[in-house]
């Protein structure tokens, strides 16, 4: 039994002082319990997060306590990935026939600041540096150029796409298109990822109704079925996030595994997807899990994306709606976001957005500290 | 160094005062992957007889990238932030053994390249209210 999504709430992603993390979180619950013309009291369960912004399962006490098993989910990046995972998993048993999936956050300005403790590292990481993501996303990258022969400018095409996108998108933070040169020339940070590449930590709140395949029209007039959920952690030898220290040996990374598990449990490949949303904390990360995720070869994105062939009306649009550049990135919500996406790109509901031609697959992928990755297929 | 105290930054990275510090790692005695700082047991096998082994002490720079903003807390440092310098972050390859995150005692962009080869050296990282320089581990080019 296969869950579909039957009713999708976003609040708008960026800055609303005034507003807390869970009241944007109710505000996009209380849109997709009516984009699904459902009662919260008819939700039978609920799983959810957020990172900065306290427990889900206060969200009780604005939609009303009813009762129902509502399971708080904290896994990093990949926390709104990991929760519709696990509701289509309780869609899948049998166990109950609709439920709520919502993630919402409210971070601090600048860069995340994690506390190595809840990593199993001793206070010394911290105290020396190294607890900042930026630093690893742009080590990462620094060996990917090397091995691959990535030329820099595809890392502001990507920023700039994503600023693009942004524009396009009423719920998004950053609205503004930024020129190449600007991208190009902006504070380097983290070497070779400038200003206008990295994303902020931000707010918002995205919420999705499920329920039983078989169940869905009576909700939605354009289900989207989950073809695939499947969410993966890190490997012995793998190269990922807060690892003081990794093996010669190169293992697959946990968006490799989750990617691979996405495409077998939906008896799919990379070239069935129309559109994806894909993580992009900075440019090369989206540049790096193009190709994690099988849509191209390693090595092959310059000619990709010096050919436009991911955008809106290119051969495979990635990051529709600007992505994490363009909105920010409310650990919570974040990959309910691009969920969200997906869902109103199927339904042709994207407006200036709209991909424009027919599509019937969508692909969504987050990765989060300390290797933990989440996928997902979906099909009209 | 007179009668300046001083610490590692953690004990169970590296001794600290010592004549010819090393880096503090484990081996799996099972399975024979290596890891640092040492582990009680193995993240490859789960196995839990490991070994204590001192890293070498030379390698060649995998990757890098120069941190250019201050990190917020728990970094703690000599600088505030409006006397911050940049400082180099990479991973360096030890021969036979594993990758290890580094501070690099360089944060020249045209002196830092994959494949460099480069050696253990140490950096105070900050100074105590009582005095104390606390020690930490770094790479230099070599």
């Amino acid at each position: 039994m296969r869950a579909a999504i039957v009713g999708i709430g976003i609040h708008p992603f960026g800055r609303t002082p005034g507003v807390s993390g869970l009241q944007q979180g109710a505000v996009a619950a209380r849109r997709a319990l009516a984009d699904a013309g459902v009662r919260w009291q008819d939700v039978q369960f609920a799983y959810g997060g957020s990172y900065s912004a306290g427990n889900a399962d206060a969200l009780g006490n604005e939609l009303g306590l009813t009762g129902i098993p509502f399971i708080n989910v904290l896994n990093g990046c990949a926390t709104g990935g990991s929760s519709l995972v696990a509701a289509c998993q309780a869609i899948a048993s049998g166990a109950a026939d609709l439920g709520l999936v919502v993630g919402f956050d409210k971070h601090d300005r600048g860069a995340f600041n994690a506390h190595p403790a809840e990593y199993g590292l001793g206070d010394w990481y911290g105290e020396a540096g190294f607890m900042v993501t930026t630093q690893f996303f742009a080590m990462k990258l620094r060996r990917y150029m090397h091995d691959h022969g990535i030329h820099a400018d595809s890392l502001v095409r990507i920023a700039e796409k994503a600023y693009a996108n942004g524009a396009l998108n009423p719920n998004a933070w950053r609205r503004t298109p930024i020129g190449f040169e600007e991208i190009q020339h902006s504070t380097m940070v983290n070497d070779p990822l400038t200003k206008y590449m990295f994303c902020s930590p931000a707010e918002g709140g995205v919420a999705l109704v499920v329920c039983r395949e078989d169940h869905a029209k009576r909700y939605a007039r354009t289900p989207v079925y989950v073809g695939a959920a499947a969410m993966r952690t890190r490997c012995a030898g793998a190269f990922e996030v807060y690892g003081t220290s990794v093996s010669l040996d190169d293992a697959p990374n946990a968006t490799a595994l989750a990617s691979r598990a996405a495409y077998e449990m939906a008896g799919l490949g990379p070239a069935d997807v129309h559109v994806a949303s894909i993580q992009d904390t900075e440019s090369g990360a989206e540049l790096m899990h193009m190709a994690e995720n099988g849509f191209c070869e390693h090595g092959a994105q310059d000619d990709m994306l010096a050919r436009g062939a991911t955008r809106i009306d290119g051969r495979l649009p990635i990051n529709t709606d600007g992505g994490c550049l363009a909105n920010g990135e409310p650990i919570g919500a974040s990959g309910l976001r691009q969920v969200h996406e997906i869902v109103l790109q199927l339904r042709g509901a994207a407006g200036a957005r709209q991909v424009p031609r027919p599509i019937m697959t969508g692909y969504t992928h987050v990765y989060g500290a300390p290797g933990v990755s989440a996928v997902t297929i979906l099909q009209k | 160094m007179g009668n300046v105290r001083s610490r590692a930054i953690d004990d169970a990275l590296f001794d600290w005062p010592a004549p010819d510090p090393a880096l503090k790692g484990s081996r799996c005695r099972r399975c024979g992957a290596h890891a640092f700082p040492a582990m009680a047991s193995c993240r490859s096998c789960g196995g839990t007889e490991v070994e204590a082994v001192e890293l070498p002490r030379r390698g060649t720079l995998w990757t890098w990238t120069v941190q250019r903003y201050m990190p917020k807390p728990p970094y703690r440092s000599l600088h505030t932030e409006a006397t911050f310098e940049p400082f180099g972050v990479g991973y360096v390859e030890l021969p036979g053994t594993l990758r290890i995150e580094t501070r690099l005692l360089e944060h020249d962009p045209a002196r830092l390249r994959i494949g460099a080869p480069v050696e253990l050296a140490f950096y105070t990282q900050y100074v105590e209210t009582d005095g104390t320089e606390v020690v930490n581990y770094a790479f230099r080019m070599a």
